[in-house]
């Protein structure tokens, strides 16, 4: 659960967030979109406690994450995962040991360890690759093993952050499948996208950010037309989706 | 508690072993920061050694006694001066064995030289034999308040001397010594610093997926550790082998001209043992949390 009480956050004159509220449930699966600079970047980087607010209060699973001490950081980003655009796997472990390693920072057994992870890297279908380092995978291969180490500790809230930025179509739609998969057991979705045919075809929840404000949040579809989605692109690497749209 | 310990002692070695040209590159200069410090430590030990064994032979006051003066008043003088913290022990030395002593000691082979001498030119003294050096000077002061002395001799100038030597000896090496160990602490750090920026991505990642700054520091610090276990074995065993070469081929040597003989091998091993390793330990774990400080500032 993500509740988001009036927030406010201004970079120096530039605004990242004006006095937004939002409230994300359980369950949940959203997606954020907008132009490159409305904000977007800012929501997300506030509900890891990466920046704070000028204003407002942050809930994130009960936690409430202005108060929160330094000390508790690294308790607020076990309960959520995170899926980023570029993996962010570890080049020096093989794919276990990613995995692996976001349950050993949780201080678990060996035991546990051995048991949970090819569970989930079979829910992820990765499983033939356990031994196999991240350099060695293709980009929707490496973004699975990121989806499995982001779910290996059982967050509520899953965050993703344009999953599917460096994929190709048909990897993005596989990547897609997956996630609703892990919505349907429970686990809240947020995911920052650019990509409007996979809104549109889902048809789940959409919040659209703009200078700062929640312009839209409604169930459909990305609600920009084509042309607005490209001129906002600006930093998007790949640009698979595009191609096929 | 122990599954963290247990990750952490394992990653350190898997990531000395990937990282291997990085370790040994470590390892390397903190041995030789160690062999460095190392050979200082034994020049000024020996040093040490042998102002010491030099210092023994200019620890004595005497005072010279009037011909008049009698051995009871000589008794009286001894027993004041033994009451003293600074004195060692006291003894009378009488003219006659006085001069058989020196004739014994310079002329030996011309002794008979003073056999013609009508009078013993030598006077009865009291020799004193103080605790330190440095306490001579106040000794003297004292023995030279006395009746019927005739003076009291010692040896002001060489002891002096001689406590500036070590005295000297002693701050300046303390000084190069901290000088190099700082340095030691520089370098490898830099060292590590190079490892840790290498790996700031993984760290970074390792932050996003909810690792304490210590979880992530473990693993480094342990090899900051390891790394200072491995210099310190290496530096003092190849320093211990050199010492004990030079020891072997030049001791006879120095206790020809300087009367004075080496530290003992055996005793030098022990201490740079536990030296090195006390040190190549802080400089390793010093080494690596100093690097680590701006990647963790969050």
């Amino acid at each position: 659960m993500i509740v988001f009480d009036n927030v406010t956050k201004n970079y120096n004159t530039n605004i990242g967030l004006d006095h937004v509220s939002v409230r994300i449930k359980k369950g949940d699966f959203v997606f954020l979109v907008g132009p490159s600079g409305a904000g977007k970047s800012t929501f997300v980087r506030l509900v890891l406690k990466e920046i704070e607010p000028d204003e407002g209060r942050i809930f994130v699973n009960g936690l409430e994450v202005n108060t929160l001490t330094n000390r508790l950081i690294p308790k607020l980003r076990r309960s959520t995962g995170i899926v980023f655009q570029d993996f962010r796997l570890l080049p020096n472990k093989t794919v276990f040991e990613n995995v692996a390693f976001a349950m050993e920072i949780t201080h678990q057994t060996a035991r546990q360890i051995r048991r949970q992870v090819p569970q989930v890297l079979g829910l992820v279908g990765i499983s033939i690759k356990a031994d196999k380092y991240p350099n060695q995978l293709a980009g929707g291969e490496q973004q699975r093993v990121a989806i499995a180490r982001a779910l290996v500790n059982n967050p509520t809230v899953l965050i993703a952050d344009e999953p599917t930025g460096n994929l190709d179509p048909d990897t993005s739609w596989e990547i897609m499948r997956l996630l609703e998969q892990i919505n349907l057991r429970g686990t809240t979705i947020l995911m920052v996208t650019h990509a409007k045919d996979i809104v549109d075809k889902m048809g789940k929840r959409v919040i659209a950010i703009e200078k700062g404000k929640i312009v839209r949040d409604e169930y459909g579809d990305y609600g920009y037309k084509e042309e607005e989605a490209h001129s906002h692109r600006g930093a998007y690497i790949g640009g698979g989706y595009n191609k096929h749209a | 508690m122990l599954n963290s310990l247990k990750y952490t002692i394992k990653e350190a070695f898997t990531q000395l072993f990937r990282n291997g040209a990085m370790t040994v590159a470590s390892v390397f200069s903190i041995t030789a920061m160690l062999l460095i410090l190392g050979i200082f430590f034994l020049i000024t030990v020996n040093i040490g050694l042998a102002v010491e064994n030099v210092k023994d032979d200019f620890d004595t006051v005497s005072v010279y006694l009037l011909d008049e003066t009698s051995y009871e008043t000589a008794q009286t003088m001894m027993l004041q001066l033994e009451g003293m913290p600074e004195v060692e022990n006291v003894h009378y030395l009488d003219k006659d064995t006085a001069l058989a002593q020196w004739t014994a000691e310079k002329f030996a082979d011309n002794a008979d030289m003073f056999e013609g001498l009508a009078k013993n030119p030598l006077p009865n003294s009291i020799e004193i034999k103080v605790k330190d050096l440095a306490s001579a000077e106040n000794v003297a002061k004292v023995a030279e308040t006395f009746d019927g002395i005739q003076k009291v001799g010692y040896y002001k100038d060489v002891a002096d001397k001689l406590l500036r030597i070590s005295e000297g000896l002693r701050t300046g090496m303390m000084i190069i010594m901290a000088f190099l160990v700082v340095i030691s602490v520089v370098v490898v750090s830099n060292t590590i610093k190079l490892t840790v920026f290498a790996r700031r991505k993984e760290i970074e990642i390792m932050k996003y997926v909810g690792a304490t700054n210590w979880f992530i520091r473990g693993p480094f610090l342990t090899e900051g550790i390891i790394i200072g276990i491995f210099s310190a074995i290496l530096s003092s065993g190849m320093l211990v082998f050199i010492y004990s070469r030079v020891v072997k081929s030049f001791s006879l040597h120095i206790t020809w001209f300087m009367d004075t003989g080496m530290v003992p091998v055996s005793f030098m091993t022990f201490n740079l043992i536990w030296i090195f390793l006390a040190l190549g330990i802080s400089i390793g774990a010093c080494g690596s949390i100093v690097s680590m400080r701006r990647f963790l500032d969050t």
